[in-house]
């Protein structure tokens, strides 16, 4: 799969590992950004609140 | 005829077994990157969110000092609490009422957790003030100085682990509270392991609902076992003695504001 990304970006091979990079940047930014907090949630070891009264 | 049937099959075979390739490929693939999205995962967690919130906590802090602005010069005020017996007995503590939430109560000096510590303390227990801002004072208890509980909680790990080292806390640890009005000095008496759902930590007096208080108290509440969340750590303190903020900070933490304020 990610070969034939690889195969199939436009340009010259610098070009093409270039893109890449950039891509693999973007989806590091979006997990961060996004998914990372949206897991967390889903997580529970970070709670340290009492009781749930005071929990949104 | 039979050779060319056979023929036939010999040519469809390798065809079916690269698309089956191709799509072992690919799932193998993805199982690889859901693999490392995991990983990645646990490294922002445990890792990542304590950059993050180091750094928005300096800037509440910063802004906490600018708020303060020159009510309380830091700097010169620093020889004045030396000169100042630490003994000396200022009354009955001032009461401010809490911000609104998100806001900044003041800040949290604790030495046993090392010289350098100092942390915000900030109105609400949501993930959006724990997350990032602070210590998260609980909206329905007292606030510093006053007759009864002022309880607050933090992260044991990650964002910032801010009450990191709660279990280290020895006996008689003073811990300091400073806010707009003065300092709060309290001293650590114990530990308490409970359920999370043992609400009644965070009564007036502390485990016992319905008791008027006489004491005034500090609560923290954080996560335990470190790096999970199954139990809660409580940590019980009483205050000790109180200084306004005209009077200069305590001599032991004297370095500690000055550095803190000093960043405003």
């Amino acid at each position: 799969m990610y070969g034939w990304i690889f195969r199939n970006l436009p340009g010259p091979l610098w070009l093409r590992i270039v893109t890449s990079l950039v891509l693999i940047a973007a989806a590091l930014v979006l997990m961060v950004q996004f998914l990372f907090p949206w897991m967390s949630e889903y997580t529970q070891f970070t709670d340290s609140t009492i009781g749930s009264a005071s929990q949104p | 005829m039979v050779l060319q049937e056979k023929a036939g099959r010999a040519a469809a075979a390798p065809a079916g077994v690269v698309i089956l390739r191709g799509a072992v490929q690919v799932v193998g693939e993805l199982l690889i990157t859901a693999g490392i999205i995991l990983l990645l995962f646990v490294a922002w967690q445990l890792w990542w969110t304590n950059v993050e919130s180091d750094a928005r906590q300096s800037e509440v802090i910063k802004e906490f000092a600018q708020d303060l602005g020159g009510a309380a010069p830091a700097g010169p005020a620093a020889p004045d609490a030396s000169a100042v017996p630490t003994g000396e007995d200022f009354g009955e503590p001032v009461v401010s009422a809490a911000p609104g939430h998100a806001g900044t109560i003041g800040i949290m000096y604790i030495p046993r957790f090392g010289a350098n510590y100092t942390r915000p303390i900030v109105e609400g227990t949501t993930s959006d003030v724990l997350d990032t801002l602070g210590l998260g004072h609980y909206g329905t208890t007292a606030m510093p100085g006053a007759v009864g509980n002022f309880a607050v909680a933090g992260h044991r790990q990650t964002h910032g682990a801010v009450l990191d080292n709660i279990h280290t806390l020895v006996p008689g640890d003073k811990i300091y509270v400073q806010t707009k009005d003065g300092y709060y000095v309290y001293v650590f008496r114990n530990n308490h392991i409970v359920m999370p759902s043992r609400t009644d930590v965070l009564e007036p007096v502390p485990t016992l609902p319905g008791t008027v208080p006489t004491e005034r108290y500090l609560t923290m509440t954080s996560c335990n076992p470190r790096f999970g969340a199954e139990e809660r750590i409580i940590a019980y303190s009483l205050l000790d003695s109180w200084r306004p903020a005209s009077a200069g900070p305590p001599a032991e933490i004297a370095d500690q504001v000055a550095a803190a304020i000093g960043k405003g």
